[in-house]
Order: C-alpha cells, then sequence, then structure tokens
C-alpha cells in the first residue's frame, strides 16, 4: 500500500454494458494508480464481474472507455479490433474464481505456456522463472504434476502463479476464494496479500471483508449496476455513507441477524 | 482334410491379403483425409460466419441423408457421364473420406463444445488468440473426449469399406467373392471373410483402448 505513486495505471470512463435487455454496467468510472489495490464488493449480479472480465477483454463493453498508460487507449463506441483486444489482454492477466488450469497440461506447462507460447520467452528461461514462481508459493515440487492432483487451494495458487508469470502490469482476481473450501481460504489470501505488499497492481473482486482491510487502498461498492460508494477501507467498513452499503455489509458481517437499518 | 478345410486354408491369406493391401489402406487413407475435412468441416459449422456455417450444415446433412453405397456409385458409376473418370482406388478414397468428413464433424464439433468456455477465457488472459487457443487449449481436449466415438466411426469405416468392391477395388470382400464364385462355396467363404474382418476389428477395439488410458493420464478417476 506504501508503494502507491500518483500515476495512474488505467483509466476507465463510462463503461456501459447490457446483456439483451439487461443493464449490467450503467457508466462505470475507475482509476487504478500503480501498485494501488482496488476492492470491488457487492451483492451477486451487481456487475463487479463484469468490470473485471471488461478489463481484461474477456467482455466487451457497449460502450465508454478503457485507457492504460502507455496504451492502448479504447473506445468502445466503435467495434474492437483483433489488435486492441490482444494489447488490452497484454496488459493484465486474470486469476478466475474455477481457476480454469489447463487440465492436459502439467503445473509447470500451465505457468509457461503463456511466456512462451505468447510472449516468445526462451523455454529455459520460461522455465527457471516459473521455479522461482512456484517456489514463492510452496508448489515447487509439484511442477510435474497434472491439476486434478492438487488440492483446490494448490490449484488456485497455481492459477495466481499463470498469471503473474506473464508480468502483467495489472493482476485481476475474480472472486479467487469463493470456491474453496474454508480451510484453504487463507493460503490464497496470504499469497495475495504478499503480492499487494510487494507492490503488484490489482483489482480483486472478492467477499473476503477481512482481505479488503488488511490489503486494500480503495474499496468500491458497487449494486445494480452502479458504483454506489467508493473509499478507503477504513471508512467503508467503519462508516460507510450510503443506506445500500450498510444493508450490504450488515448482511455480511450478520448473516443471521435482524436488519438493523 | 476334408475339401472345406483345405479350401478355407488355401483362402485365408488370399483374403487376409486383400485385407492388408486394401481394406486397411483404404480405410487409413479415408480416414487421414476425412478427419482433416471433418476438422474444417467442424470449424465451418461452428463459425460466426453464416455462410460457413450454412454450407457446413448442407454437406453434414447431404452425407448422413444418403446412403454410402449410391454415394460410392455416383462417383464412380456417375461422374464418367459429365466427363470425370476416376479410377477405382481414387474413387472409392474420396467416396469415404467424404462421408466420414460428414460423421466425424459433427463428433469433433460436439467435443469442442464440450470443453468448458473457461479454458477459451484461461487462453485469452495468458494472452492468446482465438486460433491460438484453439490449437494448443481446446483440441487438445477435445481429442481426448473424442477418441471413443471416432474409433467407431473408424471401425464403421473397416467394414464399410466391403463396399468397394462393388467398384471393382481389389480388397478383402472381394477376394473372397473371387474365391467363391470359383469354388462355388459361398457360405464358406464368406463366413471366412466375416470371420477375418471380425479379428481385424478386435485389434482395432484393442488400440481403442490403449489410446484411451493414454490420454486419460491427467485425468482423475474414480472421484
Amino acid at each position: 500500500m506504501s508503494h502507491m505513486d500518483t500515476d495512474p495505471l488505467l483509466r476507465a470512463s463510462g463503461l456501459r454494458k447490457s446483456f439483451g435487455d439487461l443493464e449490467v454496467l450503467h457508466s462505470i468510472d475507475l482509476t487504478v494508480r500503480k501498485g494501488e489495490v482496488v476492492v470491488l464488493i457487492g451483492p451477486s449480479g451487481s456487475g463487479k464481474t463484469t468490470v473485471l472480465r471488461s478489463l481484461n477483454g474477456l467482455e466487451t463493453p457497449d460502450g465508454g472507455r478503457i485507457e492504460f498508460a502507455g496504451g492502448p487507449d479504447l473506445d468502445f463506441a466503435a467495434p474492437l479490433r483483433k489488435r486492441d483486444r490482444l494489447a488490452l489482454r497484454d496488459r493484465s492477466a486474470m486469476v478466475f474464481q474455477q481457476h480454469n488450469l489447463f487440465p492436459h497440461k502439467t503445473v509447470l506447462q500451465n505457468v509457461i505456456e503463456g511466456p512462451v507460447q505468447v510472449q516468445k520467452v526462451p523455454k529455459a528461461q520460461a522455465i527457471a522463472e516459473a521455479e522461482a514462481l512456484l517456489d514463492r508459493v510452496g508448489l515447487r515440487e509439484k511442477r510435474d504434476v497434472y491439476p486434478f492432483q492438487l488440492s483446490g487451494g494448490q490449484q488456485q495458487r497455481v492459477g495466481i502463479v499463470r498469471a503473474l508469470a506473464l508480468k502483467p502490469q495489472l493482476l485481476l482476481f475474480d472472486e479467487p476464494t469463493s470456491a474453496l473450501d474454508p480451510e484453504l481460504v487463507g493460503d490464497v489470501l496470504t499469497v495475495i496479500k504478499e503480492l499487494a505488499d510487494e507492490g503488484w497492481t490489482m483489482v480483486v473482486v472478492t467477499h473476503e471483508l477481512s482481505f479488503a482491510r488488511a490489503a486494500s487502498d480503495e474499496v468500491l461498492f458497487m449494486d445494480g449496476g452502479v458504483i454506489v460508494e467508493r473509499s478507503a477501507p477504513q471508512q467503508m467498513f467503519t462508516n460507510p455513507q450510503h443506506r445500500r452499503t450498510r444493508q450490504f455489509l450488515d448482511r455480511i458481517l450478520n448473516p443471521l441477524h435482524e436488519r438493523q437499518d | 482334410m476334408s475339401d472345406s478345410a483345405q479350401l478355407f486354408l488355401d483362402s485365408l491369406w488370399p483374403i487376409v491379403r486383400g485385407g492388408l493391401t486394401g481394406t486397411i489402406p483404404l480405410a487409413l487413407s479415408a480416414f487421414a483425409i476425412g478427419l482433416v475435412l471433418a476438422l474444417i468441416v467442424a470449424l465451418m459449422r461452428l463459425s460466426a460466419n453464416r455462410w460457413a456455417s450454412s454450407l457446413a450444415r448442407a454437406y453434414i446433412s447431404v452425407i448422413r441423408g444418403t446412403p454410402l453405397l449410391v454415394q460410392l456409385f455416383v462417383i464412380f458409376y456417375g461422374l464418367p457421364s459429365i466427363g470425370v473418370l476416376i479410377d477405382p482406388w481414387p474413387s472409392a478414397v474420396v467416396a469415404f473420406s467424404l462421408n466420414v468428413g460428414g460423421y466425424a464433424a459433427e463428433v469433433i464439433r460436439a467435443a469442442i463444445l464440450s470443453v468448458p468456455k473457461g479454458q477459451w477465457e484461461a487462453g485469452y488472459t495468458i494472452g492468446m488468440s482465438r486460433s491460438q487457443s484453439l490449437r494448443r487449449l481446446i483440441l487438445p481436449q477435445a481429442a481426448r473426449v473424442s477418441v471413443p466415438p471416432l474409433s467407431n466411426t473408424f471401425i464403421s469405416l473397416v467394414k464399410d469399406t466391403s463396399l468397394a468392391s462393388m467398384i471393382l477395388v481389389t480388397e478383402l470382400f472381394r477376394e473372397a467373392q473371387k474365391i467363391a464364385a470359383f469354388s462355388q462355396e459361398f457360405m464358406l467363404l464368406y463366413l471366412q471373410a466375416a470371420l477375418v474382418y471380425w479379428v481385424f476389428c478386435l485389434v482395432l477395439s484393442m488400440a481403442q483402448g490403449a489410446l484411451e488410458t493414454r490420454l486419460d493420464r491427467y485425468v482423475a478417476h474414480g472421484h
């Protein structure tokens, strides 16, 4: 968090997206500075995952703009060219809720696939870097096993390493611990927290408020396709300004209790 | 030794040789060409381009909706009347390849669709294009799924090549027919042909099993 400087890495403005008649994003503005950790919270269907996927080019907004420092600068009013989409994906890497590891490749092959096939890094170098990354998440000895032989937490840590190996400017996490058994959540969150402390820039969609409190610089609360409230985590969790934010936080923090508002 | 037993032994090698030099090479070449064709047709069928997709759909419909024997006759006996003369062997290869292309295209299409959408997205997030993801990530996974149905297609093809005897291709069944016509021992020779086809197909089934085991090495068992 202390690594933050003031250069914006990413500026998204006026992002709009509809699926059929359903408007899932209604003019989203978002700025992420280098080294910053932004956490998106909100009820399911609020559009937070769609924001994240738009940043990675997995979803194409109907309108608005995404601009990375040093390019690309994309205006979604015009049809997206293949080159633009690849440039957008080049800036960030996603860690998925369901890890989406390649089942037919070993752990090491999963990690070096992007560097070797896409970034044309020499294979020996990619392997050395992959081993170092696997080492730091405690999975070096698993390099030659297939994903199905790993626990859920290990799979997700490999998913994180696969993203890191690309050396993206921005890491995107889409509910990285939601599919895990509760006792495995801690290992994965610890890895993400360490990356945050190291100065990686990241946008994280999560329901883990303790993580947001400990690791984030800014928390955005989304509901109904809009960003309802944005503030530092301390402010967000101790003194939320909007009624909908209070309702949401109350429901997460006290799932069994009567509503307080 | 009885006359029948002697005839059986004497005709065994000509029939097996017909299989090894006719049936198997015909089936292998038609299957190889047919698979390439099937992959192209499957991708056309899945493409967003409506013309490509309609063309693929029409092709599959014609191949699956007409008898293989009729397809064979159109190519060998029909085409000469519009000036296209093709020898028996290449005619058979063309007809069987087109036929495999139609059936296997649907198998491959279903196999591609069976790979979870998240695998495409994982490819995209590591920077791959659509074609790169298809080649490196989706097709290898689809291959595993399509081995059992494609093996069935191949075994059917091996048996269907007997139809090539109708357009004068020298293969297993035509050898049996020739000996049967000469010796007038129809029951014996046709049962013998059936036996040799059956042994060929048993061997193929065993090869299929071995291939499936190899491709299954990255899949959890018993969960």
